[in-house]
């Protein structure tokens, strides 16, 4: 896994079920997500998801792309267009870092409307994970150690060039 | 209003999970988030680190542990007319995983209460909370900073939940047709000098150019030619998905108008339809102030339902 790697996208078809099971098994009460009458007496279309369902999916899609052993250590989320019934939200993903087995990664879910949710999650890798990433870091150092023996070399031909181009120089005044 | 001397208040003080974290909630909050990670099930479950806030959620029968600062500071947002709330952003850490059995405490500050900020929803302002989320005798498990919106919701709406629908706009060259409507009947255009039909109406003959015309009545019989279905932009007085068919008429002409009898996703070219006249806006309460069309705020319009045996 390396930076800028994009995760798979989920949709999540969002229903009336899931908005009040959600609400629900959040323990939270507010009849703007189970009740569409009084929603709409408060100015919205319908009901619509609450924040903690939101945070729920973010933090399932993150831990069902890396699997088994994949531990959720931050989630920051923001909303943005509101979850309607009827409407389909589509989560992408984006690796932003990974450093000794933690990755953050930046998460948007989009709707018919505009963006639901935008959020950053930091989780820490399952083992086999974390590890493919200490391989590409390894990878990585040994390159970049690679590359500056490669520049140290070049600099001291240069140098050896220079010294004898001064010799030369040298000999003919 | 004194809203930044909230700030650094206690929202929550020695808050108590109202339940300890238990399998029974963990399951339901996976199924409904269709959740399957084996983390979260089986002898060494621990809870959906997700769930940190749902663990000091007050439920039906309300919050424990709410300070006086914080119902003082949203009384005094709702008696100013902020009285709509919504959530927008939660900020969760996770420092340990709570089991089943953990017994849940809590404290709350009120981080910090905004200027005063207008929103597509509505002004208001924003209160963000942070709850530091306790086990055991206080172990720290996680930390929760929650952002809402008081706000005054933005009027945009008539009296009516839903908007009238537009009416039409009645002048010299369609005024016969819309007269025609009042009648239910579906008056179609005919060239006094070719005999030409025309739809929609127009002063002059497409065909001969000539001013001169008179009407005929449409059968009513028609067929879907084309359709789309409107999904965006959204307007309050029609209720998207919605087919909008271009009908063929069996005359020849076609007229734009409203397939009805399936839903969006069934109309097809080609479907046969049957003319009819739908009436909307008959709540009464539109409250028109005698429009020059004459209307009590009632509106009839042609529509075309699909006959028996389409639309499979």
């Amino acid at each position: 896994m390396r930076t800028g790697e994009e995760l798979p996208p989920l949709e999540i078809p969002i229903t009336r079920t899931l908005i009040v099971a959600g609400a629900i098994a959040s323990r939270d009460y507010q009849d703007v997500h189970h009740d569409a009458e009084l929603a709409r007496q408060k100015g919205s279309p319908d009901i619509f998801m609450n924040i903690l369902t939101t945070n729920g999916l973010v933090g399932r899609y993150i831990t069902d792309h890396f699997g088994p052993g994949a531990v959720l250590r931050k989630v920051a989320i923001r909303l943005g267009a509101p979850n309607y019934p009827g409407d389909t939200m589509v989560l992408t993903g984006a690796v932003e870092t990974v450093e000794d087995g933690t990755a953050t990664v930046r998460v948007v879910g989009e709707n018919g409307i505009g963006r639901h949710v935008s959020g950053t999650v930091t989780v820490t890798l399952p083992v086999r994970e974390a590890a493919d990433a200490r391989d590409a870091r390894d990878a990585r150092d040994a390159r970049d150690a690679r590359d500056a023996r490669d520049a140290r070399d070049a600099r001291d031909a240069r140098d050896a060039r220079d010294v004898a181009d001064a010799g030369d120089a040298g000999g003919a005044s | 209003m004194r809203l930044k001397a909230y700030e650094g208040r206690p929202a929550a003080v020695g808050g108590v999970g109202k339940d300890p974290v238990n399998e029974p909630m963990i399951r339901h909050w996976c199924e409904a988030m269709g959740d399957t990670d084996p983390a979260y099930e089986g002898p060494d479950a621990v809870a959906p680190p997700t769930m940190l806030q749902a663990w000091t959620m007050g439920g039906l029968s309300g919050h424990t542990g709410r300070s006086a600062a914080y119902d003082e500071l949203l009384g005094l947002l709702d008696t100013a007319g902020y009285t709509s709330v919504v959530a927008t952003d939660c900020e969760q850490e996770y420092l340990r995983p709570l089991r089943p059995g953990d017994e849940i405490t809590f404290d709350s500050v009120i981080e910090s209460v905004s200027e005063r900020k207008t929103t597509k929803l509505g002004t208001g302002y924003f209160v963000t909370t942070r709850t530091d989320v306790r086990v055991g005798g206080g172990e720290p498990a996680g930390t929760h900073r929650f952002r809402i919106l008081k706000y005054a919701p933005a009027r945009r709406r008539p009296k009516s939940p839903r908007a009238r629908r537009p009416r039409p706009v009645v002048n010299r060259d369609n005024a016969g047709f819309w007269e025609g409507v009042g009648r239910r009947r579906l008056l179609i255009q005919r060239c006094g000098d070719c005999g030409t039909l025309r739809f929609p109406w127009l002063p002059g003959c497409g065909a001969c150019g000539s001013p001169e015309w008179d009407t005929v009545e449409a059968s009513g019989e028609g067929s879907v030619y084309s359709y789309v279905v409107m999904h965006h932009p959204r307007f309050e007085a029609f209720d998207p998905p919605y087919a909008v068919g271009l009908i063929e008429l069996a005359e020849g002409v076609r007229i734009v108008s409203n397939v009805v009898g399936v839903p969006y996703d069934k109309v097809r070219i080609g479907l046969p339809v049957r003319l009819e006249f739908a009436r909307f806006d008959n709540d009464g309460d539109d409250g028109d102030e005698g429009g020059e069309d004459g209307q009590d705020g009632e509106l009839v319009l042609p529509v075309f339902r699909v006959q028996e045996g389409g639309g499979n």
